[in-house]
């Protein structure tokens, strides 16, 4: 990852921090766009979860990933402490792959 | 630092400590499996680190490093994370009274704008407690996640096979426990649902990076409006009850 990609994401990122703090009293933002923001955010988050859960380069990851994700899910609907969802998931997508399931 | 410390202590109550705590530690072991599978995937140790320090936004970091290591091009991950990180725009606004008024402490607080500090400091009603949860939480998430980063790319410099761990589920999952809690709005979930469609089905065809942008045609989806922000930003929701 070359550090031009690096300091675009850091610097696009850095003024939509500070854009807040800095125009507070000049700038509202329409709670449309708000909204939107939102939306997009949970649209942008769910596609990430399926592709890296489900997919490897152009082709399909293999079953222990997908299952190993699910399981966290699940204990997340549940409100299971947030360390533990992320130990079980990984530990199940081992477990999986130990036991010869790609 | 802004304040004397001490009385920052007293500000703040032992529920609030406990859970910035815990949200620590949950944010140490993702920062710690993003150095370790970065490294473990090819990228050079600085490139996790210097994310960290500079970007210091969590999901924005495994999507670029993601495009990347998929084979996609630098500038697809940049626009992947900075999609991302446009949610960040209005947290500014929301949480710019309780930065603070100087310039150096505007400049210095903006970079500590993360779903969890919003999510802690809207908690607290009164401006002092505000004043002291954000910058609790916000640098003590900034120290733990920038050492777990650090820890994590020696483990994976060690560790040659990330995935017998299971590492490569860590991610996914981290993301679908931010998300999950939004997907509770009918309108956000048909538009979320319909975008991870379009992205899983135009991974065979695209370039790495451009399946997950494409999955924002599912907006169209999203007509009517959710409730508020508050309401609807995933990952301040899932923060509330770590």
């Amino acid at each position: 990852m070359p550090l031009i990609a690096i300091a675009v994401l850091a610097a696009g990122t850095y003024a939509f921090r500070l854009a807040g703090p800095v125009f507070r009293h000049r700038i509202h933002i329409p709670d449309r766009v708000q909204r939107l923001l939102a939306t997009a955010t949970a649209v942008l988050l769910t596609a990430l979860v399926a592709t890296a859960a489900l997919t490897q380069g152009h082709g399909f990851a293999g079953w222990a990933r997908p299952v190993g994700v699910l399981v966290g899910g699940v204990l997340a609907l549940r409100r299971v402490p947030f360390p533990v969802v992320i130990i079980a998931a990984a530990a199940t997508t081992a477990v999986l792959r130990l036991s010869g399931i790609p | 630092m802004i304040l004397d410390m001490r009385s920052f202590w007293r500000t703040l109550d032992r529920g609030s400590l406990r859970d910035i705590s815990l949200v620590c530690l949950a944010d140490a072991i993702v920062g710690a499996s993003f150095g370790a599978i970065t490294v473990s995937g090819g990228l050079s140790p600085w490139v996790p680190i210097a994310m960290s320090v500079l970007v210091f936004a969590g999901g924005a970091q495994f999507a670029a490093a993601g495009v990347v290591l998929a084979g996609g091009s630098p500038a697809a991950a940049a626009v992947a994370g900075l999609v991302l990180n446009a949610r960040l725009l209005p947290y500014g606004f929301t949480v710019a009274d309780t930065v603070g008024g100087r310039w150096w402490t505007r400049l210095l607080g903006a970079q500590l704008i993360t779903d969890e500090t919003v999510a802690f400091t809207l908690r607290q009603h009164e401006p002092q407690r505000r004043r002291a949860t954000f910058w609790t939480c916000g640098l003590a998430l900034f120290g733990c996640w920038n050492v777990a980063v650090v820890l994590g790319v020696l483990a994976g410099a060690v560790l040659r096979d990330t995935g017998s761990l299971g590492l490569d589920a860590a991610f996914p999952t981290v993301l679908l426990a931010l998300v999950l809690p939004s997907l509770a709005d009918r309108s956000t979930r048909n538009a979320a649902l319909a975008g991870a469609v379009i992205a899983v089905a135009a991974t065979p065809f695209l370039p790495a990076g451009l399946p997950v942008l494409l999955a924002l045609a599912g907006l169209v989806l999203a007509r009517r409006p959710a409730a508020t922000v508050a309401d609807t930003n995933p990952a301040l929701e899932a923060r509330r009850c770590p």
